[in-house]
């Protein structure tokens, strides 16, 4: 879209195609169970904000001129940067939380191989007391 | 050992544990009880661990989905052939188990059956907010025409499977608010269930695990689901191993191990 493109109405199309193509993938990467759908209504939220945005001109120019934007393209990528802002803060918090729940699972992994190793050792050591008892 | 089991999930349900472990033991006493604690910060698992289960302590919370799935995949590795779903909140009145054992075993070819709050013939029927009712109607609708037989509460979690729903579930079980989603995924692997009246009781503490902020997404999402759903194919359980992720399916191998 950097393009010398200098028609509106290209534009337009331009922003139009490349949501409708962002649901569509969203939806496949679903299908395909590579998305959970925890994550897919975030992205299908923004891209079809952004696609009624391309879509109806009428409302991209009015709020443009509301808050004193004078070329309505701007707005759609100030909303674009607006979500993408909302969309990293949110993936932030996930890899937070993954990454505390990955140090609780190492630290139970580790305290559980030990309680395991020692009870090994113990059965072990018990074995040759338990034959010589049974002679 | 039995051959069957009980999974009770439970969250921070101290005050409510025993009592409906003990109802389980009374009530269907052919059954193991284990409890997957979903996280609690209470005492639920020694509680749980005194009143004779075996419980399962996940380290941190994993939401009902996950924590079924944890039992589900126990029932697998232990070589049971019926698990039923009973919640830790004493919602589930285990008096109903041997009604849905007996389902289950009077038609072979019946893969689950799921206790229903509104097939109940005396028409107490089951009580709730509007909100959630036309919610529960309109998931009902939806799962009736996709798999082309009447389901009247697709939202309940008192339900028990055999042993091809242990080990669908237990290699595939939906994320978050599972319930919907089990049906038609049995559905689709073309495994049978039906429906059997049950009452339910208000639940005597806690609270449900759904607020009101939260059933928009709940419906959202399950709506989301539902729809993907649609256009995905599944191999019935029967075929060839579905190439799933490799930790899901490495549990499996070591549990067909572990059985032979």
């Amino acid at each position: 879209m950097t393009d010398a493109v200098t028609k509106i109405t290209l534009q337009r199309g331009l922003a139009i195609a490349v949501t409708l193509g962002l649901l569509l993938l969203v939806f496949e990467l679903v299908r395909r169970k590579r998305l959970s759908e925890r994550y897919a209504i975030l992205w299908l939220l923004a891209a079809a904000t952004l696609l009624v945005l391309a879509a109806w001109k009428g409302l991209l120019t009015s709020l443009a001129g509301d808050v004193g934007i004078s070329y309505p393209p701007s707005a759609l990528f100030a909303v674009a940067i607006g979500l993408i802002i909302m969309l990293l803060l949110h993936f932030s918090l996930a890899v937070s939380r993954l990454s505390d729940q990955n140090k609780i699972l190492a630290q139970r992994l580790g305290l559980l191989q030990q309680r395991l190793e020692r009870s090994e050792d113990q059965a072990v050591e018990r074995e040759p007391e338990r034959s010589t008892v049974g002679r | 050992m039995n051959r069957h089991l009980a999974i009770v999930p439970a969250l921070n349900e101290a005050e409510a544990i025993v009592a409906a472990i003990e109802a389980i033991h009374s009530r269907a006493s052919g059954f193991d009880v284990l409890v997957v604690d979903d996280g609690s910060s209470d005492d639920t698992a020694a509680r749980a661990r005194s009143a004779g289960a075996t419980v399962v302590p996940l380290p941190f919370n994993l939401g009902i989905g996950g924590a079924m799935q944890s039992g589900y995949i126990y029932a697998l590795e232990h070589g049971y052939d019926v698990a039923v779903q009973v919640d830790g909140d004493g919602q589930h009145d285990p008096r109903h188990i041997p009604e849905l054992l007996a389902r289950l075993r009077e038609d072979p070819d019946l893969n689950m059956v799921t206790g229903s709050r509104f097939l109940d013939p005396s028409g107490h029927g089951y009580r709730s907010s509007a909100t959630r009712r036309i919610g529960i109607r309109v998931f009902a609708s939806i799962v009736s025409l996709i798999t082309g037989r009447r389901v009247t509460d697709p939202t309940s979690g008192f339900r028990m499977t055999d042993r091809r729903g242990i080990e669908l579930f237990a290699r595939d079980y939906p994320h978050d608010y599972p319930e919907v989603e089990a049906i038609l995924l049995m559905h689709a692997h073309r495994l049978r269930s039906c429906e059997l009246p049950v009452i339910m009781r208000p639940r005597l503490t806690g609270s449900s695990a759904i607020s009101s902020t939260q059933s928009v997404y709940y419906m959202v999402k399950v709506l989301l689901a539902v729809f993907v759903g649609l256009f995905r194919r599944r191999p019935t359980i029967a075929a060839v191993e579905q190439p799933a992720s490799a930790p899901e399916q490495s549990t499996v191998a070591a549990a067909e191990q572990t059985l032979l």
